[in-house]
């Protein structure tokens, strides 16, 4: 479904990305692990075409999608929520649903979605006409997933959901993810906490300072005792 | 009294006007963070369109606020995707500085094709002023006040309520997250400076009927006064750009009324002084604070 090959990536004359490559198949989480700064974001902002990559090529469904502004990707299927969250503050919860199925005409079934979203995520719906400032940090991130599921995607791919989170809300968010990527949507998934991308990923690649040093299946990494001593504490 | 609610409705006159230029700087820094301080001339633009349409080849009023509007809009758009858009990620103060070169250069290239001498704009509007409650009210102050009002309705509702609006506040928010949500942003920006400055336009001819001298440098004191009607409303806030012009107005129009005509744009900057001292955000503005 996404191939990256061999993608390089400078931010001026840092060498953020160094000859990335790595494949997501249909219907996988895919999870991307590393420390603060090995580059993950960077990968899923290549991706997205909000920065520009240097060498290398992109494919998504077989397709090029290097040089496609970011703005056509989501009609294309891909769909990003950003690090941060980053949702709209000063618009509606609802607002900010909308904006999610910007690209979509087919009315009919954007209201299906959003009755899809609204039961994954019951207190967006209590709050759908609150700005989305004024939610807490964990209502944020589920706005931000619900906004990206309202594309309805082919390909989710989440920066650092549970950044910033209580525990109990990570499980939460994570359980969420394997949901949706139940009912049909693949997931690429970009985390700091290796722990829980690990157990829930079919498949993960492990980053650090810019390039791909493992891979292999979550369980797998899981057990690793290279990862473990370096990502999930012993 | 009567001479208290004439200067009331003058104020409301030309504090509409201000509203209507306003609206262009508040949208526009909404969008891009940017003062473009071309705006002003962007008015003059639209009056020597209205004059020269309907004075040299003889057009319909109605046609020569169309060119007017037109006019506007096409160096609006020019303006921002040939001295703007380049700069947009470049330092702030670089593209307020091309903003007044921008100025700069629109005024005399207007002084090269036009003069310094300022021209006289017809009368088009031959209506007898309407009387009510033994006051008299000229219909083009009438008229300017219920068309700015209308407009601002309309864009008011257009803003919260079309896609394209929402599209503008989202690409106002975050230019990188509009993308991911597939909105063209390019696209909103120029979508921006067209409202603001068709907006400009009407407000150009609006103008012209109450003060009708046409000039190269005219846009300067109106465009600096909505300037202001803008950061005292609160910039980025539409609402705020409505307010911030009629209290400009208003207050204008009773200060040369009741104190002294000199002294007018000094009660109004004091105001503004005195508003951002208490509330630096402007009357209706507020800081959009991040959660993390």
């Amino acid at each position: 479904m996404l191939k990256v090959h061999e993608i390089n990536l400078f931010y001026g004359a840092i060498h953020t990305l160094r000859d990335i490559s790595f494949e997501v198949r249909p219907g996988e989480i895919v999870s991307l692990i590393g420390a603060n700064g090995a580059g993950k974001s960077s990968i899923l902002n290549a991706i997205s075409g909000i920065v520009p990559i240097a060498t290398g090529d992109i494919l998504f469904e077989d397709k090029s999608i290097k040089k496609l502004p970011a703005f056509r990707l989501v009609g294309m299927g891909l769909a990003q929520v950003p690090e941060g969250r980053r949702v709209f503050a000063r618009m509606s919860v609802l607002e900010n649903l909308e904006m999610g199925a910007f690209t979509r005409q087919d009315r009919a079934r954007v209201q299906e979605d959003l009755e899809r979203v609204f039961t994954h995520f019951p207190r967006l719906k209590e709050r759908r006409r609150q700005h989305a400032g004024t939610l807490s940090g964990g209502e944020q991130q589920m706005l931000a997933m619900g906004r990206a599921l309202m594309s309805r995607p082919k390909l989710l791919m989440m920066d650092e959901p549970s950044m910033g989170l209580a525990p109990l809300l990570v499980q939460e968010i994570f359980d969420i993810i394997r949901q949706v990527n139940q009912d049909g949507t693949t997931v690429l998934l970009v985390e700091q906490n290796a722990q829980m991308a690990l157990s829930l990923a079919h498949r993960a690649y492990v980053l650090e300072t810019g390039r791909i040093i493992k891979t292999g299946g979550g369980q797998e990494l899981l057990k690793d005792e290279d990862v473990r001593r370096a990502y999930l504490g012993g | 009294m009567n001479l208290f609610l004439n200067q009331l409705i003058n104020g409301l006159h030309v504090g509409s006007i201000y509203a209507l230029i306003a609206l262009g700087y508040t949208m526009v820094y909404g969008i891009v963070k940017l003062i473009n301080f071309a705006h002003g001339d962007i008015l003059m633009i639209g009056a020597y369109t209205a004059v020269v349409t309907l004075v040299s080849l003889n057009w319909s009023a109605p046609a020569a606020l169309l060119a007017a509007i037109l006019a506007c809009v096409l160096f609006g758009v020019l303006i921002e995707r040939v001295a703007y858009k380049p700069l947009r990620k470049s330092p702030r103060i670089s593209s307020l500085i091309t903003a007044i070169g921008v100025s700069m250069l629109l005024q005399n290239t207007a002084l090269l094709i036009f003069g310094a001498q300022s021209r006289p704009f017809p009368t088009v509007l031959h209506v007898a002023p309407l009387r009510f409650l033994g006051l008299q009210v000229s219909f083009i102050t009438v008229l300017t006040v219920l068309v700015s009002a209308a407009l601002m309705i309309i864009l008011q509702v257009f803003v919260k309520a079309s896609k394209a609006g929402k599209a503008m506040r989202a690409a106002s928010e975050d230019y990188n997250t509009a993308q991911l949500m597939g909105i063209n942003v390019n696209t909103t920006i120029t979508l921006t400076f067209a409202i603001g400055c068709a907006l400009a336009g009407i407000g150009a001819y609006l103008y012209v009927m109450a003060y009708p001298a046409v000039s190269p440098t005219m846009g300067s004191l109106p465009g600096l006064k909505a300037f202001i009607a803008a950061v005292l409303g609160g910039i980025g806030v539409i609402p705020g750009a409505m307010l911030g012009g009629f209290v400009m107005g208003i207050a204008e129009s009773l200060t040369k009324a009741y104190i002294s005509t000199t002294m007018s744009d000094a009660v109004v900057y004091g105001i503004l002084i005195l508003v951002l001292l208490v509330k630096p955000t402007g009357l209706i503005g507020s800081l959009s604070r991040e959660k993390v």
